[in-house]
């Protein structure tokens, strides 16, 4: 595997040979000192052009925790054409010798372009609206190990609630969850589904909330009642947002998840901490863990994981 | 000096015919067998025809030198066997005073490779806000009134738009775009756009104003052209325009019906253009609309940028193709329509939309100026975007296999072009 820049390019064999890879590297991170030279001498250069400081920690994580070289650029990127174009900045870059790339990026395809024009890996750090293949691996990781599965997601039920068309990690999860077999219910009103919607589409939470294994809640953008995608956000939460009530009607197996970071009182108004189901903060631990692998997979080749 | 055009099959609205063409001073002054000149330009196996005229091609200067220039364009245009093209507004300064649309014509005529016949701003500064001097530019020898870029989204304006110039003997050519309904817009809004998370420009943006547009016509009396007809609702609402007698006339562009929005999964900003390559479905109703005649012209919307824009983020990238090299190429290697259907649109309609049919797109016949094409509608060609006469690089086709390759382009009677090679 060269490229990790979407859930498609991957397979459902890839996604399954990457989540039994996290497995291990799960292992890896449970260790008193969970790291292991796997990566020695490899450089790993995160190229965030936009912010975002949960991805780019995770990436760093899991690089040195395989030993590999990392270093962070972070571009203020003003939009059009000021300073050094994006095909230099790759370049540039490149030629300090870099074996692979993290490329996180507002407009959508970036990941593609770059690869043009560098032999280096290419990993999506998310780009645009598109496509956030680490975040849906560590996503469908955390549903398979919180229900005990060991295979694919057959019969799981997961509804993914909120700004669909706007977001790369529903794009995304959408993608991995159905590769796996899972039934997924994308809970949104018309306004906030792409324009053709990836998977079955209901404007009404409470018609599936005892339903769902998964309920996945995406981040509520502040700015989106301004582009009349939503009358307000008080009116969102009433429709779209977990209250308690809703929450005593979830299922006691039903797993809560959020890519973060969260607006509190928007799309959760209750305390993730006393949700039985929260796996909110075990989807950053297996970040960790799933970029590992995935680095690991394009980087580690004919290597073992412990040398 | 003569110049006989020897051996080719002549092609125009007359119908068809084998004879030989002598050019002097200018002027066809003999058609018939066997002629003699001092300048003899091999014909065998190729169609002569009417020069084409390209109702829009973005020539960029004055003020975007970097991407083309009037010369390298008109180059561009002769290569492609146009003898004339319509210069669209948005340079910088835009075409809204008769200065700047002289200086476009004198630059034009320097080159001397085509006639660049310069459109004229339907709006000051193209902003939508007040009437450019529609009696003042027509006086300088404008025909076609266009935003092109933007389309005019006062209502109003162009009402009075459309009531002014009914003296004028213009034409107002709309590039039909509900701004406000493609805000950040890159790609067609459907199902390829929905996977790619890549902001849609939806149909019903170019629809509305093409509705609107209709029936202000309908209201006003006024000539109507509309620019770069890309979806299925489009060309029927243009089709029923003109089954009311409405004076509309409509155009599309060779990447319309040819290329979908499938395209647009390499990210690659080559593909990205406004209107939006759309569905096959769309590309379907441009063909059809192309063979039934609703469409009267094709045109290329020729939109030169340099590599750097063009290898910006897609969201950021500009939109635009370039066209007048492989326009011919493309139209005989998609189009399923007789080949007189194909130069009529080609040549002697848009011809007559520019106003321009005394001197382009004529009958093949004695007094009549000299501007034909020459070309080989059997000849396939790979693109190779590198070998372009334009200043920049960004075809859409590079790659691909074409058929029908200009041979020879006289202007004014003078061979710009023979065997492909630009003669300056």
């Amino acid at each position: 595997m060269k490229h990790l820049r979407s859930i498609g390019e991957l397979g459902q064999e890839g996604v399954l040979r990457l989540l039994d890879l996290t497995d291990h590297m799960v292992e890896v991170n449970e260790r008193a000192n969970p790291r292991v030279p796997a990566l020695r001498g490899k450089t790993v250069c995160n190229l965030f052009f936009e912010d975002s400081t949960r991805t780019r920690l995770s990436f760093e994580t899991a690089a040195k925790r395989l030993s590999a070289d990392v270093m962070t650029f972070t571009v203020k990127d003003s939009s059009v054409n000021k300073g050094e174009s994006l095909r230099d900045t790759i370049e540039t870059v490149a030629a300090m010798g870099i074996d692979a790339f993290v490329i996180r990026h507002r407009s959508s395809g970036v990941p593609w372009q770059a690869s043009r024009w560098t032999t280096a890996s290419i990993v999506n750090g998310g780009d645009g609206w598109h496509a956030h293949p680490t975040q849906a691996l560590l996503d469908a990781y955390t549903v398979r190990a919180a229900l005990g599965r060991s295979g694919g997601l057959d019969g799981v039920h997961i509804a993914v609630v909120g700004d669909i068309k706007h977001s790369r990690v529903a794009r995304s999860d959408v993608e991995v969850f159905r590769s796996l077999g899972a039934d997924v219910t994308l809970v949104a009103p018309a306004t906030l589904l792409p324009p053709v919607s990836p998977a079955p589409a209901t404007d009404d939470l409470d018609s599936v909330i005892e339903k769902v294994d998964v309920l996945y809640l995406l981040r509520m953008q502040r700015e989106r009642t301004g582009e009349a995608l939503i009358p307000s956000l008080r009116e969102y939460s009433a429709r779209f947002g977990l209250t308690a009530e809703r929450a005593r009607r979830l299922a006691d197996h039903a797993l809560v998840m959020h890519p973060g970071p969260m607006n509190r009182g928007v799309e959760i108004l209750v305390d993730p901490s006393e949700l039985a189901g929260s796996m909110i903060t075990q989807q950053v631990t297996n970040g960790v863990a799933v970029r590992m692998a995935v680095l690991f997979e394009l980087l580690g080749s004919g290597r073992e994981v412990e040398a | 000096m003569s110049v006989v055009i020897a051996g080719g099959r002549l092609l125009d609205r007359t119908g068809e015919r084998r004879a030989d063409v002598l050019i002097e001073d200018g002027h066809i002054c003999d058609v018939g067998e066997r002629l003699d000149g001092d300048r003899v330009l091999d014909a065998g196996g190729c169609v002569v025809s009417p020069g084409f005229v390209d109702l829009h091609v973005h020539l960029r200067e004055p003020g975007q030198e970097e991407s083309e220039t009037i010369e390298s364009g008109s180059r561009a245009a002769a290569l492609g066997g146009f003898t004339a093209v319509v210069a669209m507004p948005n340079t910088d300064p835009p075409h809204d005073s008769a200065g700047v649309v002289e200086l476009v014509r004198a630059q034009g005529a320097s080159a001397g490779l085509c006639e660049v016949l310069p459109s004229g701003c339907i709006t000051m500064r193209r902003a939508g806000e007040t009437l450019a001097p529609f009696a003042e530019l027509a006086r300088a020898g404008v025909r076609i009134f266009t935003d092109d870029g933007n389309g005019v989204q006062d209502p109003l304006l162009m009402r009075r738009a459309m009531e002014y110039s009914l003296g004028l003997d213009v034409v107002l050519a709309q590039h039909c775009e509900v701004a406000r309904l493609t805000t950040g817009a890159v790609m067609h809004e459907g199902r390829c756009c929905s996977e790619l998370g890549v902001p849609g420009w939806p149909a019903i943006a170019e629809e509305l104003m093409v509705h609107r547009d209709v029936e202000l016509a309908r209201l006003t009396g006024a000539r109507v052209h509309f620019l770069h007809l890309s979806t299925v609702r489009s060309v029927e609402l243009v089709r029923a325009a003109k089954a009311d007698g409405l004076p509309v006339t409509a155009e599309a562009a060779p990447h319309h019906f040819s290329l979908t929005d499938e395209e647009l999964r390499s990210f690659d900003p080559v593909f990205k253009v406004s209107p939006p390559l759309r569905t096959a479905e769309d590309v379907a109703a441009i063909r059809g609309g192309l063979a039934d005649g609703t469409i009267d012209a094709i045109a290329t919307d020729h939109a030169p940028h340099p590599v750097d824009a063009k290898e910006r983020p897609l969201e950021d990238a500009p939109p635009g193709m370039l066209g007048l090299e492989t326009a011919l190429g493309v139209a005989l290697a998609e189009l399923d329509m007789p080949l007189g259907d194909v130069v009529a649109a080609l040549s002697w309609k848009p011809a007559e939309i520019a106003g321009v049919g005394d001197r382009h797109g004529g009958p093949i016949e004695p007094g009549r100026p000299a501007n034909l094409t020459v070309f080989d509608p059997d000849a396939t060609w790979q693109v190779r975007p590198g070998a372009m006469a334009s200043r920049s690089r960004n075809t859409p086709f590079g790659g691909r296999t074409l058929r029908g390759k200009v041979r020879h382009t006289v202007f004014a009677g003078d061979p710009v072009v023979i065997d492909g090679e630009a003669q300056r």
